[in-house]
């Protein structure tokens, strides 16, 4: 049995204007000490299913269904004593923005302190210590200054270093990273990626990152999940995906890649934008930017506006597209007839 | 979309208002509603005072100084004449209430318009100018400010006062006290248009419009000033509330209408010296109708904020 | 934190000369030294050789910088109604209205803080809508009226008659809305206990303390429910911020999520509002000291004015302007403790 396993989550938001289904039907699994990539548009859902792991979506969002089971334990059901004793402690997180996630009335000695308190029955003196140690493994310069220091008096990247140091705190099982480089300086981005990553490896952490950046998820996770409109629509070992995907958006985002466009020409885009979640498509939500809703032979699949596709098996990849269905399904044929 | 196959017509005012947010969530809105009824109720009653009010209360002939202390209707012992009672001079209480709404109202409203002229002003020059004259214009609100604005308009009042002499400054107490708290209240304004010039200073229109090589008066009073508007309009309604305490407030301490002309504050004041022997009429008929008048204007300023949200100068 | 005293202390300053201008100029238009000093029938040039000695007739600038020199030494001039040096008649009615101020405080701080963050975590609750509800209307009465209102039901006393008297539910409920009014609702009471100098305080005798509830409930009323939704106000929107997800995200509790990582947040503008409406509180001590005949420094400022006793007010101005710059003084630094980032920079960020 995995260690994480999500099945069919299906998170809403109750609007004013009526329910916005923000993630549907998604489903994935983590083993210990593996690291999954979640990749997508701002506003595909990552996020959202991020927090709602933890069951920390703020209202009016709500986890309508599906299941999320941590060692056998079914987080979305558990009370907020139990969820509170599993936060920040066999599986913390990495926010986005370093200068808005840390209080800034509160020392980062305070910060770290409070939350190995939170979880273990130590004395402030240990918990320093253990702070101390932390903070020395996410290679902070003078360490014990930075205890009693405040996050204003920090820059940036450092600030990362220090809620890095932070999820690692408890010797988490898994740690949930939402873009945890975006905010950063493009020069400080790779440092902190790696600096992640080894840590991830020596202590064996599970990691489940956040990002729009296909590089980083190239180099960093062994699997990834693409999500478009707050849905999974591919998914597979990671060097599969980048290096054949699928799914028509998945070739879409890799193409628009700076490194695939030709010299001197456009940079291959996708053409349109993400629709609204409160205002989906018909069938494949994906269906009016893609180029390959038209078959061989000129005719629009219909399929692809009235029904929502599944996973197909393509590989060691699944994706969700009619076309690829079909393109497996004449593979299949030819090789019966063959 | 529509563009090829009808031309748009601009929507008349009337329906951009019908199709605002604004006018949506009024429609929702119990309480909003009913503090407009009552508002508009007791504004409209007020002005209408002469036309409405049984006696006239300036009219010393009309006043029957045997019928005094008289109370309400629904105690025993009253006289029909009277609806709520008669005060201690024997005025009827019905009329003096209407009459006395009616100067608390002109002077809310008239402190109000001087603030905001004055405030506005400031503020855009401050905001818009920078500099020296910013510094000097925040200051001077922090200082009045730090004094608190009941405690300037009280120490103005005062020294008024004893300048000119009580039966001078009684005469002229309508315009003087539209004067004082204009004059005590403008640094809110000038605070808040300043927040938003400054927001909205480093905009792209407005460098396109300097571009355009307009002039900076103009700059400030055609491109910025509609852009500050919703949060002047919002903190006006709270102004209002605030104008009409502070004048009751001077009127209860005699530095404001005295009690030939009274406002509610007077009436109050007035009413004040018979409540130990029973007649709390007086006092209270006055009081509630400025409450009811005050909470009103405040519940629509609440709401106005909730549906409005501008971004309101804070500390 | 030096520079930061020093700009405070250069603020204070300024404020003080600003203050002491205004007063100097209201004195030396309004007040007539020699009409009070001598009769009506000393003769023109005696009049004019007395105003020569006393420098009356030297300019404005030479006259402010005397004045102030006077003033920093500690004398404001004489009263022309007490008869005796105008500080220690201030001083003598500035314990009340500090114990006043005080009682006051003392009841907004002790309400408006759990009231104001209940409302903010649970906005939605019937409780909250109540004290929000309530709030506002005690918003829009007047501290005097409230003050009356107060008279009215625990010192005269209502008599509600409109149920039944006969049926036993009736008179229950009568007497459930009617009240005794056995408050006292004049001056200070007979008990006070001499402290020190000047010092005769309401807080240590029940009389005292009686005499003292109605007054500080009026004072607070206003400010109370001010604070109540300033507090909800930036409590709500702290509780929206990253910092606050993140805390939750650590797995801590709740109540230290709310107490100390949004409530420290949440104060740090509510301590600077605090700080302008010390001076507003001083101002309302005027009308409350007037409807309850306390005597301090309001009731005091209020007969000065209608005594025309100048240097009285010019006195109280100053001394009010003296408790607004140190009070502020004092909020500032609450304030750069509280906040990290004022350290540095001299200036909350």
């Amino acid at each position: 049995m995995a260690l994480l396993e999500v099945s069919q989550l299906d998170v809403r938001f109750a609007l004013r204007q009526g329910e916005v289904k923000a993630i549907r039907d998604v489903s994935f699994t983590l083993e210990r000490g593996e690291r999954l990539g979640i990749v997508g548009e701002s506003g595909a859902g990552k996020s959202v299913a991020a927090f709602s792991l933890l069951n920390l979506i703020a209202k009016p969002g709500f986890i309508a269904g599906g299941s999320i089971t941590f060692e056998g334990q079914t987080l979305n059901t558990m009370s907020e004593r139990g969820l509170r004793k599993i936060r920040g402690n066999r599986i913390s997180m990495i926010f986005q923005d370093p200068m808005m996630t840390l209080n800034p009335v509160l020392s980062i000695g305070e910060q770290m302190v409070e939350c190995l308190k939170a979880h273990r029955r130590i004395s402030s003196k240990e918990a320093r210590a253990i702070a101390l140690d932390k903070l020395r493994q996410v290679q902070i310069p003078s360490p014990e200054k930075r205890l009693d220091q405040y996050p204003h008096e920090l820059s940036g990247g450092m600030r990362q270093r220090i809620i890095i140091a932070i999820a690692l705190l408890l010797d988490p099982d898994i740690i949930i990273a939402d873009e945890p480089t975006t905010a950063l300086d493009v020069t400080i981005q790779a440092e902190i990626m790696a600096l992640l990553l080894d840590l991830c490896e020596q202590h064996n952490v599970g990691l489940i990152l956040i990002t729009h950046d296909l590089g980083v998820v190239s180099q960093v996770t062994q699997r990834m999940l693409v999500m478009y409109a707050g849905r999974v629509i591919e998914q597979g070992p990671t060097r599969e995906i980048i290096n054949d995907p699928q799914h028509p958006y998945t070739q879409g985002l890799i193409n628009a890649l700076p490194q695939m466009a030709t010299p001197g020409e456009k940079l291959n885009q996708i053409r349109g934008s993400m629709p609204s979640l409160s205002n989906l498509p018909s069938g494949c939500a994906f269906h009016p930017r893609c180029d390959f809703i038209k078959r061989a032979d000129g005719q629009t699949r219909p399929v692809c506006i009235e029904q929502v596709p599944g996973f197909v098996q393509a590989g060691n990849c699944q994706a969700a597209c009619h076309m690829v269905a079909e393109l497996m399904e004449d593979r299949r044929l030819k090789e019966e007839s063959q | 979309m529509t563009m090829t196959t009808k031309p748009i017509k601009a929507p008349s005012r009337f329906q951009r208002f019908s199709d605002s947010f604004l006018w949506y969530s009024f429609k929702r809105d119990r309480t909003a509603q009913l503090c407009l009824a009552v508002f508009i109720c007791l504004v409209v009653a007020a002005f209408a005072a002469p036309l409405i009010a049984p006696t006239d209360p300036y009219d010393l002939r009309q006043i029957d100084i045997l019928a005094s202390e008289l109370p309400p209707f629904w105690i025993d012992g009253t006289d029909e004449r009277y609806i709520l009672g008669t005060d201690a001079q024997g005025r009827d209480l019905w009329s003096i209430v209407l009459y006395g709404t009616r100067v608390s109202l002109l002077i809310g409203f008239g402190a109000v318009i001087l603030q905001a002229l004055l405030g506005v002003t400031f503020g855009l020059m401050a905001g818009y100018l920078g500099g020296r004259v910013d510094a000097f214009f925040m200051r001077l609100a922090d200082i009045q400010l730090s004094f608190s604005t009941l405690m300037v308009a009280i120490v103005v009042g005062a020294v008024v006062k004893a300048t000119m002499g009580s039966s001078f400054y009684s005469q002229y107490a309508v315009l003087m006290l539209v004067l004082i708290i204009g004059l005590a209240e403008w640094p809110q304004y000038a605070r808040t248009v300043r927040a938003s010039v400054l927001a909205e200073k480093n905009k792209e229109y407005v460098d396109a419009a300097r571009v355009m090589g307009l002039r900076s008066k103009r700059i400030m009073f055609r491109h910025v000033l509609p852009n500050t508007l919703s949060p002047i309009f919002v903190i006006s309604t709270v102004q209002i509330a605030n104008a009409i305490i502070s004048e009751a407030a001077l009127s209860f301490l005699g530095l404001g209408m005295p009690e030939t002309h009274p406002s509610l504050g007077s009436l109050i004041k007035a009413g004040f010296d018979y409540i130990q022997s029973g007649s709390w009429w007086i006092t209270l008929i006055p009081g509630a109708v400025l409450v009811v008048l005050v909470l009103s204007i405040n519940l629509l300023g609440d709401w106005l904020r909730d549906v409005m949200n501008p971004r309101l100068y804070k500390g | 934190m030096i520079a930061f005293l020093i700009k405070r202390l250069m603020h204070a300053v300024l404020v003080m000369f600003v203050i002491s201008v205004l007063a100097f100029a209201i004195q030396d238009n309004l007040g007539d030294p020699i009409q009070q000093m001598v009769g009506q029938s000393v003769p023109e040039s005696e009049r004019e050789a007395l105003r020569e000695r006393l420098g009356l007739n030297d300019s404005f600038m030479v006259q402010y910088v005397r004045f102030a020199k006077n003033a920093v030494q500690g004398d404001f001039g004489y009263s022309y109604f007490y008869r005796e040096p105008a500080l220690s008649v201030i001083a003598r009615h500035l314990p009340a209205t500090l114990e006043l101020v005080f009682a006051a405080t003392l009841i907004i701080v002790i309400f408006s803080v759990p009231i104001g963050v209940y409302s903010a975590i649970k906005p939605r609750s019937i409780i909250s809508r109540f004290f929000m509800g309530v709030s506002i209307i005690g918003i829009s009465i007047p501290v005097f009226l409230t003050a009356i209102v107060l008279i009215q039901i625990f010192a005269i006393g209502i008599t509600v008659s409109i149920f039944p008297e006969s049926t036993g539910w009736g008179a229950w409920l009568n007497g459930l809305f009617s009240t005794q009014g056995n408050m006292p609702s004049f001056g200070r009471g007979y008990d006070l206990v001499h402290v020190v100098g000047h010092w005769d305080t309401n807080l240590a005798s029940w009389n005292g303390l009686k005499h003292l509830v109605l007054p500080a409930i009026s004072l607070a009323s206003i400010m109370l429910p001010l604070f109540i939704r300033l507090i909800r106000a930036e409590m709500m929107e702290v509780l929206q911020t990253e910092y606050v997800k993140y805390a939750r995200a650590k797995g801590i509790s709740m109540r230290r999520v709310y107490f100390v990582h949004a409530l420290k947040n949440t104060m740090l503008p509510v301590i600077t509002v605090g700080g302008v409406q010390i001076g507003t509180m001083v101002a309302y001590t005027i009308l409350t000291e007037t409807v309850f005949q306390w005597p301090g420094m309001g009731l005091m400022f209020l007969d000065a004015i209608n005594r025309a006793d100048i240097p009285l007010i010019v006195s109280y101005l100053m001394i009010v302007g003296v408790i607004f710059v140190v009070t502020n003084t004092i909020v500032d630094l609450i304030y750069g403790y509280v906040n990290p980032t004022v350290k540095l920079t001299g200036k909350p960020a």
